[in-house]
């Protein structure tokens, strides 16, 4: 870890200005060699992270690439092998109990008490912040209202739907409201429509100068959320940057056609050859190709088929997915591996 | 200490807000026990001889602890639900004393076993049971009953925080405390059993807290019986609420 040679006393979390420092320095989560093995599974092999103040860093990777460990650790829920992690200006190890009163944790599943209301689990929550009952309740009516939960603040929460449970799961991770947050996947198996509402929540907590730390297998997710990302398999951090600096790397937009008769495969190749930026792929029925511009793309490529005598029986455009994000940056896709488990709880 | 006070009651406060929500266990609280008495009092009741006792009387001390011993089940099963369901992350994310997700849940069953007890002995006293002592002993009773409940619930949440599954909770838990209760007096005189089951029920702590509910509510003569049930509910308690929060510490919920 970079020397800080008079570490300041104050969290820098929420400190403006904070981008024209050294980063490592003033930064609101700063990981170094963070290592850990279940077992022999090594989970993480070696992570370096920084996250500046008030900004959001996207952890991107397939199931089992490590993110949840990550977060695991630094909010103090799993114990790193090696290396070192500091969170709001606290180690995570040394001054866990502290640290605890300044981060937020919202899960991949949504952590309420189903039993309870929507108003009993953040008054809950609050008042093992250590808020007095009247306070946590108050503050917890605040957050129901601003999250769109009032109404149902006093249902218990089995009656909600998924979205509007995982805006409670945030709404508790922020009762004490922290100066950093992490988020593990938090929207992962909602609907468009709840994802939107809680994407614009999470822009505006970091409006507010709330420094995200959030996992995410979409690509699209950490497109609009993020500042930067940090893309991880097997434990490292393979890629960062940008969202537009990891785009331009995996190139642009994709043309997926469905032939009639994969045996026309090498014909449709070759008719299509000079449209790529790179060679067409093929496995069996379908043919893939990179395209630079969207415009016409469909239309010139059914031209250049009927043309070569090959029938479609589908073709679609399809943006940059994770998994050509792994195409291109690994060489293989982003499928989960056998230590998925690691992410379950 | 302060904290861990105000965050066990925190706990506790929301596993009994919950339960009238989950009217499954409230069955179990309140139903299923009653059912077990009438069973026993009247289908073994007449086949089972208890020299010195009515059978209501002799039933009664026994099916309670028994009873009582199970009401931790819910602390089992509650544990590995909010591990599966990510609540205990949460908990330990949170800046609460470390011991009072568990004590929480503990307390709140002894309150649920005070009403499942209550329950049973109001159904005694319609079926034949009294109490032949006086009323403190009668209470001194009780709260002997309350502190065995209370040293199983941590044994109970030590496997809740053990097993995988709400299930292996289930199964485990009855598969060890179900044959304990039975091979004791709770329900026949031991002298009834063979030999070795015999001396095993003798050295069971069920045996020795039965045997010493039934000298502080029928007055049957005490030994060392309600020391003896102190002793080990104390040391049940001494052994399982550590070797529960050491897991509760280190669940990484794997």
């Amino acid at each position: 870890m970079p020397i800080d040679p008079e570490p300041s006393p104050m969290p820098a979390a929420g400190a403006p200005g904070g981008a024209f420092v050294d980063r490592s320095a003033e930064a609101a989560v700063s990981v170094r060699g963070l290592a850990k093995s279940y077992g022999s599974v090594r989970a993480l092999v070696s992570i370096d992270l920084d996250v500046a103040p008030g900004t959001v860093l996207g952890l991107l990777g397939p199931n089992g690439a490590g993110k949840t460990t990550i977060i695991r650790i630094l909010t103090t829920l799993l114990r790193a092998d090696a290396g070192s992690a500091r969170v709001a200006g606290l180690d995570v190890v040394r001054d866990a109990a502290l640290l605890r009163e300044r981060i937020g944790l919202a899960g991949q599943y949504a952590a309420v008490d189903e039993n309870l209301t929507g108003l009993e689990n953040l008054t809950m929550v609050g008042r093992l912040y250590g808020q007095p009952r009247a306070a946590a309740k108050r503050r917890g009516r605040e957050l129901l209202e601003r999250f769109d939960l009032l109404e149902a603040a006093d249902r218990p929460t089995k009656t909600y739907s998924g979205g509007m449970r995982r805006r409670l799961d945030l709404a508790a991770a922020l009762v004490a409201e922290p100066p950093v947050l992490f988020l593990d996947e938090p929207t992962s198996g909602l609907d468009p429509r709840s994802r939107l509402q809680l994407w614009e929540t999470i822009e505006r907590l970091v409006a507010d100068g709330t420094t995200v730390l959030l996992t995410t297998q979409y690509l699209d997710e950490a497109d609009r959320l993020a500042g930067e990302i940090a893309v991880i398999d097997h434990g490292r951090v393979i890629a960062g940057g940008s969202p537009d600096e990891l785009k331009d790397r995996v190139g642009g937009e994709r043309l997926e056609i469905h032939l009639d008769e994969a045996a026309r495969a090498e014909l449709a190749v070759e008719a299509l050859a000079s449209m790529s930026d790179g060679s067409p792929t093929v496995e069996g029925d379908r043919v893939t190709v990179g395209v630079q511009l969207r415009g016409g793309a469909i239309v010139e490529a059914v031209r250049r088929l009927d043309r070569a005598g090959v029938g479609v029986q589908d073709i679609a455009l399809r943006r940059p997915t994770l998994d050509d994000v792994f195409m291109a940056l690994t060489g293989h896709a982003a499928a989960p591996t056998e230590d998925d488990q690691e992410q379950a709880a | 200490m302060r904290r861990v006070v105000s965050d066990t009651l925190v706990i506790a406060e929301r596993n009994l807000v919950r339960l009238p929500r989950a009217p499954e266990l409230l069955l179990a609280f309140t139903v299923q026990p009653i059912m077990f008495v009438l069973l026993f009092r009247y289908v073994f009741g007449g086949a089972i001889k208890t020299p010195g006792f009515s059978y209501a009387d002799f039933l009664i001390p026994g099916i309670i602890v028994q009873n009582i011993a199970f009401g931790g089940f819910v602390t089992a099963l509650g544990l590995n639900e909010d591990l599966h369901k990510g609540l205990i992350d949460r908990f330990r994310s949170l800046p609460m004393a470390r011991p009072a997700v568990l004590a929480g849940r503990t307390l709140a069953d002894v309150v649920t076993n005070g009403l499942s007890a209550a329950i049973l002995v109001i159904t005694g006293l319609m079926i034949g049971f009294s109490f032949h002592t006086s009323v403190p002993e009668a209470i001194g009773g009780f709260v002997l009953l309350l502190l065995f409940g209370y040293a199983f619930s941590w044994v109970f949440a030590f496997l809740g925080m053990l097993v995988s599954t709400p299930e292996a909770a289930n199964s485990v838990g009855f598969i060890a405390v179900f044959p304990l209760t039975f091979i004791s007096s709770a329900f026949v005189p031991v002298h009834s059993m063979p030999a070795v089951l015999r001396a095993f029920a003798e050295v069971n702590p069920f045996t020795i807290t039965v045997d010493a509910m039934r000298s502080l509510w029928l007055g049957a003569p005490a030994g060392n019986n309600v020391w003896g049930a102190v002793v080990w509910a104390t040391a049940i308690i001494l052994v399982f609420a550590p070797a529960a929060v050491a897991r509760y510490r280190r669940a990484a919920g794997q």
